[in-house]
């Protein structure tokens, strides 16, 4: 049996019908097509999946979409004006802060929250905003310093 | 299978008499139903839009913490980090950002996992839970909750609806230490709460210590404030890592072995212990102590 809901992501709603067990994460892919959230370990262990729930991250892959209903959902296709990039698309680019870029997009969502709520984080301050979200090319030491610069050019 | 988000309290007591499981953030439900451990109720109400749950407000006999306060909004609390410091130790230690953003003290409470970070805290500070059904309401002393992993006292037609802290006396202190392999989403090895307060001389006056990832639930050590009565703190600590210790009754699993628990719970309740004296004296110890000081760190 499914239930009917609204999503609202990006700004947009979506009037789906999911089962009640299916996770956001597999509604904001498959049903509206939104892949650039990713799954990871699917265990809320790598915040590959991230989204921002009323502005807040959270792991999509763990959060069931019923309970999203209402709620404003940000995936990181929101992030992107339509003129270019992200302050945090640019700087992990020009860091060097992506390699496979698998986790890129759940790292760009954990620290724009993190930037929106604290516009001059310390380095400690990044690494806490960041400690749900694993990467497994980089070292982390680039995409700290991506978070550094995009907090220090805006 | 049937959802609702409960608009009012009545609501999801209604839902609950009805056979609906609560859920708020998930964090504990829904990645358990993922790796399979157990399957997803088939009638769920979510909890986790009722503001009533959401208030921290004090009350004659201290501080009432709503049962949907995130972990977020406990390690941040101007309150709770001043007076219940424990407390803030613990949910500052929970998962990651996006755990604390949705997970709450209710559900970390009724999950009722011999690990859980905010348990020991809670005990030493002398909470108690308010359950509430359809029916009736009544208050239940944490002893008196968990009864074993996973397990409660608690009816399936009763919703933790809020957790009642005591005023602190004065000067005391508190704090939560854990061993832990990584920083991030992770699960206490072994972890310890201890309050204390402190008489003028700097000694001790009343102490309690409790323990996380040792036993089937989290476990007070019944001998604390016996051993750590007008005993200095350092002494005071001393004595209760062997306290401690002896009072464990660890398993081994993948995480650790029974001796290694046993042996490192008596660590943690020491360093507890030191950390919880030194607030109590006034000092300003940052939350959470696994961070400020590090787990590691000589206290």
């Amino acid at each position: 049996m499914t239930e009917p809901l609204t999503l609202t992501v990006n700004g947009v709603d979506y009037p789906v019908n999911v089962d009640m067990g299916r996770n956001l994460l597999g509604v904001l892919r498959n049903e509206l097509g939104l892949t650039g959230t990713k799954e990871g370990c699917d265990d809320s262990e790598c915040g590959a999946c991230m989204v921002l729930l009323d502005g807040q991250p959270v792991n999509s892959c763990s959060y069931l979409a019923v309970q999203a209903d209402g709620r404003s959902v940000t995936t990181v296709e929101g992030m992107m004006p339509a003129d270019g990039l992200h302050p945090l698309q640019r700087t992990l680019l020009e860091e060097g802060g992506v390699q496979c870029g698998f986790c890129t997009p759940g790292m760009i969502m954990s620290a724009s929250a993190l930037l929106e709520r604290n516009s001059n984080p310390s380095d400690e301050e990044i690494r806490i905003g960041l400690s749900g979200n694993l990467c497994r090319c980089t070292g982390y030491a680039r995409i700290l310093a991506a978070v550094a610069r995009a907090a220090s050019e805006g | 299978m049937s959802f609702t988000i409960a608009q009012t309290l009545d609501e999801a007591l209604t839902a609950l008499a009805a056979g609906a499981r609560p859920i708020a953030g998930g964090t504990d439900l829904v990645v358990g139903v993922r790796q399979g451990k157990a399957s997803l109720p088939s009638s769920l109400v979510a909890v986790d839009r009722l503001d009533e749950l959401a208030l921290i407000e004090p009350t004659d006999r201290g501080l009432r913490l709503g049962a949907g306060v995130t972990h977020a909004r406990l390690m941040t609390d101007p309150k709770i980090v001043a007076e219940y410091t424990a407390l803030a130790d613990a949910a500052a230690l929970v998962g990651s950002p996006s755990t604390r953003n949705v997970g709450t003290i209710g559900g970390n409470v009724m999950n009722a996992s011999p690990a859980m970070d905010t348990g020991a805290p809670l005990m030493v500070l002398g909470a108690v839970v308010k359950l509430q059904s359809a029916q009736r309401s009544r208050v239940v002393e944490l002893s008196d909750l968990w009864t074993g992993p996973g397990e409660t006292t608690a009816a399936t037609d009763e919703l933790c609806v809020a957790v009642d802290l005591p005023s602190r006396p004065t000067p005391s202190g508190s704090a939560y230490v854990r061993l832990e392999y990584r920083r991030a989403m992770e699960i206490a090895i072994v972890g310890a709460a201890a309050s204390v307060t402190l008489n003028g001389d700097g000694t001790i006056s009343a102490g309690s210590v409790a323990l996380s990832a040792v036993a089937p639930t989290i476990l007070a050590v019944d001998d604390a404030n016996a051993v750590m009565a007008d005993q200095q703190p350092d002494a005071a600590a001393t004595a209760i890592a062997a306290v401690a210790s002896d009072a464990a009754l660890p398993i081994s699993d993948l995480r650790a072995s029974d001796t290694y628990r046993r042996h490192t719970v008596g660590v943690m309740a020491a360093r507890a212990v030191k950390a919880a004296a030194r607030r109590a004296s006034g000092e300003e110890i940052g939350v959470p102590v696994n961070r400020a000081i590090g787990v590691g760190a000589v206290l």
